[in-house]
């Protein structure tokens, strides 16, 4: 039993926020935006006291731009954002993948396109967050369906900017981050930290900053340091000083998408429910994953062999787990509210894509177990 | 010689067009930083995108090349992060106050102690001469082929009216002035801007038929008078050079510490 002064009754954005600090983080900056601002207002009080930093600066780009500035200098920055301002921040994030600036964006989702549905529920930009800055590249991005693993993942998107240098996407939705449920705060030391790798170059060494190691990772030097280097978002040597030499063109996007998608299996997130023997296999991720979880465990006080695989792990997309998943299964029911963006990378996963189904809402209402269950009907011809 | 260990040799020659304006920035720059004897350990430098960003790669201290418009943005982030640092942001024109134009007026109005220098060359010079918000009217560019109907900023009074505690301007032709202005920006406890007329023989003075380098270079020296002279009186055509504004206001920075002081004191 945990004591009570670890058990919290909160939202999912204040889930996040415990999240963040317990993860270390010291420097946040960001845009009132709904439905994110819980996230904000709480780092306000929080950060100060603890010697963290907090600016709320005139925009979502500049919001972008100023985490990157302070994750330079070696802190672990945070920016928390909904639709509209998680399009204004694609620049920067672009930025932040060229230059392999460890920081992490909240995205609590709301509907879309523009401005939407400030306050209802959406999943709308899945494909944003994997492809909303310009030019190939490879991303990382984590989402949750409760506050126990919003508090998790936000810990872990922590780690991986870290562990990759990169920025990592929290694709949260408006369900989990307005909603209050119980929570119980990890001790300290429960969940390992990932501590930014900083260079053993000595000073009057000349450092490489964009040299990686063997492993792939390359050790920071933070500004204000003993190396003086230069960052950009244009190609650049291993001196960070721009380039257009084809070679080291081909080779800084070779690593950039490599040092990700070579670790799909490291980074990918999920949690299986009874699908050792599942006929149908449900794939579901954030609130909509509790709607479909309901309905599996309904299904199998009927004796129907239903299971749920709940990704945690958006992007890199873990088409092998995903396949090995819902290989067997009869059929495959993707429940998101969108208009099938994981649906399409299920399909991607499997060799008989004729037997997915997607299973959405559209119009700002969550998601409900009685929606899926209609759904199951007529995907069985049973009509309403 | 010693400011040779501001630059990146490495790195040269540059990239500049040959009268280029933005080498002369980049000497007095050096030799304003070198002058107050700062660790260049202690100094970051961070730009935009544009001809005028290029002159971060070439200064040998921490640099951050970063997004069109977006630098002083960034750079608020490095400050408030690491408020002893020393933060100088080299911008063109464009790339201040037209697509930079909301971060500019917000630094200023934060008062955080970050460098702000406008090169201002009146155009776009890496895109191949379009105009800018401070190129102003009756002017031959790219994108103005029947001239410019655009009045400009006058960076002076915007920098004030948006709450820059330091504001001056100078030239490519006054190098000593420049110097000397760069260095009282840079110790300046609060935002500074530093607006420095500069040449593009390349693109604004061949549309608009400027002559080149030297005769451009002689347009600043004839064009611009020390601030608060009777010539300006006289005709109001000329540009008035020196510092306009320099004023004690409390620093954005500063002003952070007492807020985490005052959240320390609260109960968590």
């Amino acid at each position: 039993m945990p004591s009570n002064e670890h058990v919290r009754f909160i939202q999912g954005n204040e889930a996040c926020v415990e999240g963040a600090l317990y993860a270390g983080v010291e420097f946040f900056a960001g845009y009132p935006i709904t439905p994110s601002s819980e996230i904000m207002e709480h780092l306000a009080r929080r950060l100060p006291r603890r010697g963290g930093k907090f600016i709320q600066m005139e925009d979502e780009i500049a919001s972008m731009c100023a985490i990157i500035g302070a994750s330079l200098t070696g802190r672990k920055v945070l920016t928390a954002t909904s639709g509209p301002g998680f399009s204004l921040m694609q620049e920067a994030l672009g930025y932040a993948v060229m230059a392999e600036i460890p920081c992490v964006i909240v995205n609590v989702q709301r509907g879309g396109p523009s401005t939407g549905l400030p306050t209802q529920i959406s999943q709308g930009d899945v494909n944003q967050a994997r492809w909303g800055t310009h030019g190939d590249h490879a991303i990382i991005a984590l989402t949750a369906s409760n506050h126990q693993d919003v508090f998790a993942m936000t810990v872990e998107a922590f780690n991986m900017a870290e562990t990759y240098r990169t920025p990592v996407v929290l694709l949260f939705d408006e369900v989990v981050g307005h909603m209050r449920e119980r929570m119980v705060l990890p001790e300290p030391g429960q969940i390992p930290l990932v501590e930014r790798l900083r260079t053993s170059v000595p000073e009057g060494v000349d450092y490489h900053p964009y040299l990686p190691r063997e492993d792939g990772r390359l050790p920071m030097s933070d500004f204000g340091g003993v190396h003086r280097y230069n960052v950009t978002g244009l190609y650049h040597d291993m001196w960070g000083f721009p380039s257009d030499n084809p070679k080291v063109v081909h080779g800084l996007i070779r690593h950039l998408v490599d040092k990700i998608e070579n670790n799909v299996d490291s980074i990918a997130r999920y949690k299986a429910y009874y699908l050792e023997d599942a006929r149908t296999v449900m794939v579901s991720y954030g609130a909509t994953a509790r709607s479909a979880l309901h309905v599996v465990e309904s299904q199998r006080r009927k004796g129907q062999k239903f299971g749920l695989l709940e990704l945690q792990t958006l992007w890199p997309f873990p088409y092998d787990i995903v396949g090995e998943a819902c290989g067997r299964a009869k059929q495959v029911l993707v429940v998101e509210m969108n208009m099938g963006h994981i649906c399409a990378e299920v399909k991607r996963a499997l060799t008989n894509a004729g037997n997915v189904f997607l299973i959405n809402r559209l119009d700002g209402v969550f998601i409900s177990p009685t929606d899926i269950r209609q759904a199951l009907r007529l995907i069985a011809g049973r009509g309403v | 010689m010693t400011i040779r260990k501001y630059l990146r040799e490495r790195f040269f020659p540059h990239m500049w067009c040959p009268g280029c304006g933005h080498g002369t920035v980049l000497n007095a720059l050096v030799r304003a930083i070198e002058t107050m004897g700062m660790s260049r350990n202690e100094i970051v430098m961070v730009s935009g995108i544009g001809c005028s960003s290029r002159i971060t790669g070439y200064v040998d201290v921490h640099t951050l090349h970063t997004l069109h418009g977006r630098a002083l943005a960034f750079a608020t982030g490095v400050k408030l992060s690491k408020p002893e640092l020393n933060v100088i942001v080299p911008m063109g024109d464009g790339d201040a106050l037209a697509i930079g134009g909301n971060h500019f007026i917000h630094a200023a109005r934060r008062n955080i102690a970050i460098t702000a220098l406008v090169m201002n060359n009146r155009i776009y010079g890496m895109t191949g001469g379009q105009y800018s918000p401070l190129s102003g009217c009756d002017v031959m560019a790219a994108t103005a082929p029947y001239s410019t109907i655009d009045p400009a900023f006058d960076v002076v009074a915007l920098s004030v009216a948006a709450g820059a505690t330091f504001v001056a301007r100078c030239t490519t032709y006054h190098v000593k002035e420049m110097i000397d202005i760069l260095r009282q920006a840079i110790l300046h406890e609060g935002f500074s801007v530093v607006e420095i007329l500069s040449q593009c023989p390349t693109y604004f003075g061949r549309a608009n038929k400027l002559g080149d380098a030297a005769e451009m270079l002689r347009g600043l020296k004839e064009g611009t008078v020390p601030v608060g002279s009777e010539a300006k009186q006289k005709n109001p055509a000329l540009i008035e050079r020196g510092i306009f504004a320099q004023q004690e206001k409390p620093e954005y920075c500063a002003e952070y510490e007492k807020i985490m002081q005052r959240a320390r004191a609260g109960r968590e």
